[in-house]
């Protein structure tokens, strides 16, 4: 190696290992983060905290299949006792009856604050007359003996009052004492992980704990052919993590090995194919190193474009090894550099159109590519020359390149088909256009229909909440949020009285405001006022006040003591509830209120512009989980069509610049729009349900294929015939096929769309521009 | 919704306890069941009493009962507030003040024992009584006094004794003794259909 060599050889290794640093201390994710906006709305914003931290993002559903009734009973009271005694589960839950003690205890304890039947009236003479009278009343019920035996205690009827609000929804069924599917086949447990939705690790490590508990459980109760199903929010970012680490491992490996074999098979040297290699090696750490850099966390799936980048980057050492044959470096560079560099600028400019993006995924993606292209091109234009030296030998392309001459003028015959071809497929897409993009974001999950299905059937079995809607509002402090649920509460009481909505869930009523709390108390009147009150009340009751000293003296008790607080409901399942529902945020607390639909079954809906009108004036949020995401995915669309056209408009004026002719500047063109236009009506055709992706790889396939189209427009108007250049661009093309054409093999539905829409476009882009070139030296 | 399902044993639980209300009986054991079994339900009034130790008077419920062999069971109160119970096979629901309940008695062991009591009488299921209870018959064909003890001590916390009584295949009374001394009493009525 000479000076020069070594001088570049030194900063780029300088560069690779401070770059190498970088990534090894960058923190990787694979998580749902990838979908969700970077500037939420207030209301996206609540999506994004539900998807992230809300209690049904730490839910999983464990159903037991196998063997007999008794024995999944059996199994699933062990599971639920060694699962409830670890830490890394807030609750687990299987219909078993016990320690519902501990519940009803605070509600008898502290029903005089928890009711909201406690108000002056209901202890004024005949107040107490009426409600004694009803729970004497409901003595005849069956349902007698639950009240029985706090008769003398809560003559009032508090405790049913607080129950009977508990309307508990849908249940599961009952086998054996443990809950079971609908059709009774299998055992149902419920489980609350600590982990949050967005901890994945810790996801992970939750589900190992469950599938070990039970492997061990059936092995201690002697009880084989047991099987597991267990489904949720958790398993599901378990299992994307798995599928996008496999696919990056795996297209990384066919991508990197395919385009090895054809640098060896074009350059038969083990050094040039090397040599190579480095800007691909360099453009895929700086792409990384740029998105740790700018993002913080590098998305597991913008790895996983690297299989594409790297059949890109390979392009720009190929048209120097191959180009600069025999003018030397210094011949390529002024001969080639400014097409490949006009190349590069395309790609950089289609990928850079993302980058504005709100779409975080998107986003990176974008700056990844931007990165490692330019990387890539610097790498080729000023490390690969000084490192192969003038002396680099090639097997002599230009017999393969005069083939490829011959094929081009043979080619020229099909452009009255492919002009056809392109037309019927406009004519197509503008015939199929309202059907042509799919408007669901599910499209882009990774969970695959199985597995989804295994999902509902465990969903439906538990009757599990999706807690589509929501009601949430916000306070300073922790008694400002409670006073605003219980405002807001006034007014969804009203919608659940008319039948706009069945129900809805309140911290409230567990724990409601100092101030409902002070109110109450105060409504209680002292001993000796309510033991005249009950005499006079009592006088014809079977229920003589003089039985009733219990009830006295747990209104003083109440009426004096301290009022309930978080602490006084700790090791009851209603600190859960509270704590799932009250949150704490920097900026002061939050109170979710999870909304019912009115009636029984799936699929209900809830008249949202109703909710709306009873919240207005509230300072509250109503949420359709559901109606929230389509917005959002339908705002990403929109923006991913405007960033497109964006990238378009400046690509176009980027080559209308350099060309300075209109004619070479549609010659460049028209080859790219009929590509892309034959690329989407074939996937529309073939059945694939296009979304944003597919639409981002459409300008992916201009802005690489401008690479090719601008070659030929070069040898159109070059002075002498160039076969090295088409033997070139047909082993670039090759290799950025395969590059992109790996990532259609993908399961991850991002790079899959982008895959099957670049691969084929890239090569379509080729053939296209071979088919319309005008002869060498404006047509002979 | 799910997070108050932890409730919903609590009401279940209790509220099955205080379904011993309708039960049936005979002479010989044997051909007392085989007279039940041969009564195929029909429709009945009611009238249930309650005495418990607290209150100074017996509470009067009143109301119609309709049984459909082998195990169905409506009991539609009237007075003194509506409220409406069906059992039907393992599945219990009760109305009463807009509210709707409906719990598979198959998750509680104790209260499927217990609603065996009345099932196994009205259908003449010597064997389904026989697993949770000994039973002691007197009187004659005509009037006959079936007596249910529980033998199984969870049972007994809640149910001291059963007795019914009635004519042949009909039964006319159950009484029902609870472990801490109230009682109640259900006089039926049939209600001859023409």
């Amino acid at each position: 190696m000479n000076r020069p060599a070594l001088r570049a050889f030194a900063i780029w290794l300088l560069a690779m290992l401070a770059g190498a640093a970088i990534v090894v201390n960058s923190r990787f994710a694979a998580d749902m983060s990838f979908f969700l906006p970077a500037k939420p709305t207030a209301e996206q914003q609540v999506l994004v905290d539900q998807i992230k931290e809300g209690v049904v993002s730490r839910l999983l559903m464990v159903g037991i299949g196998g063997g007999d009734s008794s024995q999944r009973a059996r199994v699933s009271r062990a599971l639920r006792q060694q699962l409830a005694a670890d830490r890394q589960f807030v609750s687990v839950q299987n219909g078993e009856t016990a320690s519902i003690a501990a519940e009803r205890d605070v509600l008898l304890k502290y029903r005089y604050l928890l009711s909201p039947a406690v108000e002056p009236a209901r202890f004024s003479v005949d107040g107490l007359r009426t409600a004694i009278a009803d729970s004497v009343d409901r003595l005849t019920s069956p349902a007698a003996m639950l009240l029985k035996p706090y008769l003398t205690s809560d003559p009032t009827g508090e405790l049913y009052a607080l129950l009977s609000r508990l309307d508990a929804g849908a249940q599961p069924e009952s086998r054996d004492g443990v809950w079971s599917s609908r059709d009774g086949e299998r055992a149902m447990l419920l489980i609350q992980t600590r982990a949050l939705g967005s901890d994945t690790d810790g996801q992970f490590a939750a589900i190992q704990t469950i599938e070990r508990a039970f492997a061990e459980v059936a092995r201690s109760e002697q009880v084989e052919g047991l099987s597991l199903q267990l489904s949720g929010p958790g398993r599901f970012a378990v299992q994307a993590r798995a599928t996008i680490q496999g696919d990056v491992t795996r297209l990384s490996l066919i991508s990197t090995l395919a385009i090895v074999a054809v640098l060896f098979a074009v350059y038969r040297s083990l050094r040039l194919m090397t040599l190579g290699l480095l800007p691909v090696l360099s453009g895929a750490l700086a792409g990384v190193v740029a998105v740790s850099l700018v993002h913080g966390t590098v998305f597991g799936i913008t790895v996983g474009f690297g299989s594409a980048l790297i059949g890109e980057a390979v392009d720009y050492s190929i048209y120097y090894f191959v180009q600069s044959g025999r003018l030397g470096a210094a011949g390529w560079r002024e001969r080639f550099w400014p097409t490949v560099r006009l190349g590069v600028l395309t790609s950089i400019f289609g990928f850079g159109a993302l980058l504005f993006s709100g779409f975080p995924g998107l986003s990176q993606l974008g700056l990844y590519s931007l990165a490692g292209v330019f990387t890539a091109a610097l790498v080729t234009r000023y490390l690969l020359p000084p490192l192969a030296g003038e002396a680099h030998r090639l097997p002599d392309l230009s017999h393969f390149g005069r083939r490829l001459e011959q094929a081009i003028a043979a080619l020229a015959a099909l452009r009255l088909p492919a002009l056809l071809l392109t037309l019927a497929s406009l004519g197509y897409l503008a015939s199929e256009r309202t059907e042509l993009w799919h408007p669901n974001i599910s499209l882009l999950s990774t969970v695959t229909a199985a597995e989804a299905e295994v999902d509902a059937g465990l969903r439906a079995d538990l009757a599990a909440p999706d807690s589509r809607y929501l009601v949430v509002v916000h306070g300073r402090d922790r008694e400002a949020a409670l006073q605003a649920a219980e405002q807001a509460g006034t007014a969804l009481d009203a919608l659940v009285a008319e039948g706009v909505i069945g129900g809805y869930d309140s911290p409230a009523r567990f724990l409601p405001s100092l101030a409902t709390q002070a109110a109450r108390q105060a409504s209680l009147p002292d001993a000796d006022t309510l033991r005249l009150r009950l005499a006079e009340a009592q006088v014809d009751s079977p229920l003589a006040a003089g039985k009733l000293t219990p009830f006295i003296e747990a209104v003083q008790a109440a009426k004096e003591g301290p009022p309930l607080t978080r602490a006084g409901l700790e090791g009851s399942a209603l600190a859960l509830v509270v704590d799932s529902l009250l949150i704490e945020r920097p900026q002061g607390w939050s109170v979710l209120l999870p909304l019912r639909p009115a009636g029984a079954g799936a699929a209900l809906e809830i008249p949202s512009s109703r909710v709306r009108e009873a919240l207005a004036g509230r300072d509250a949020l109503f949420i359709d989980m559901k109606g929230e995401f389509d917005t959002l995915y339908a705002s990403y669309m929109q923006e991913a069509i405007q960033l497109s056209l964006a990238g378009l408009l400046a690509i176009v004026l980027l080559l209308g610049a350099t060309l300075r002719s209109p004619r070479r500047l549609a010659a460049v063109m028209l080859p790219l729009v009929a590509a892309v236009v034959i690329v989407i009506a074939g996937l529309h055709a073939l059945g694939q349900s296009l979304h944003l992706l597919h639409l981002v790889g459409m300008l992916l396939i201009v802005a690489v294929g401008s690479n090719y189209a601008l070659f030929f427009d070069r040898l159109a108007h070059a002075d002498q015939p160039e076969p090295s250049t088409l033997a070139s661009m047909a082993v670039a093309n090759l290799t950025t096929a395969i590059g992109f054409g790996t990532l259609a093999l993908s399961k991850v539905p991002v790079l899959n769309a982008i895959g099957v829409t670049v691969g084929p476009g890239a090569i379509l882009a080729l053939l296209l521009s071979a088919i319309f070139v005008r002869g060498r030296g404006h047509g002979q | 919704m799910t997070r108050f399902r932890f409730l919903q044993p609590l009401l279940a639980g209790l509220l099955l306890i205080g379904l011993s209300l309708p039960a049936l009986a005979s002479y010989d054991i044997g051909q007392l069941m085989a007279d039940l079994a041969r009564n195929k339900g029909g429709k009945a009034k009611f009238v249930e009493k309650k005495f418990l130790a607290v209150l100074d008077k017996p509470l009067i419920a009143t109301g119609e009962m309709t049984y459909t062999a082998p195990d169905r069971l409506e009991k539609r109160t009237l007075t003194p507030k509506p409220e409406f119970m069906l059992l039907d096979k393992d599945s219990l629901t009760l109305e009463r003040e807009k509210q709707k309940l409906t719990i598979n008695l198959a998750s509680q062991p104790e209260a499927l024992a217990f609603i065996d009591s009345i099932r196994g009488t009205l259908s003449g299921n010597r064997a389904a009584l026989e697993r949770n209870y000994g039973l002691h018959l007197g009187g004659t064909a005509d009037k006959w006094t079936l007596t249910l003890l529980p033998s199984d001590q969870k049972i007994a916390t809640l149910v001291q004794r059963i007795t019914v009584s009635g004519s042949r295949g009909q039964v006319r009374q159950i009484e029902y003794l609870q472990a801490d001394g109230d009682r109640s009493l259900l006089a039926i009525e049939p209600v001859t259909t023409p």
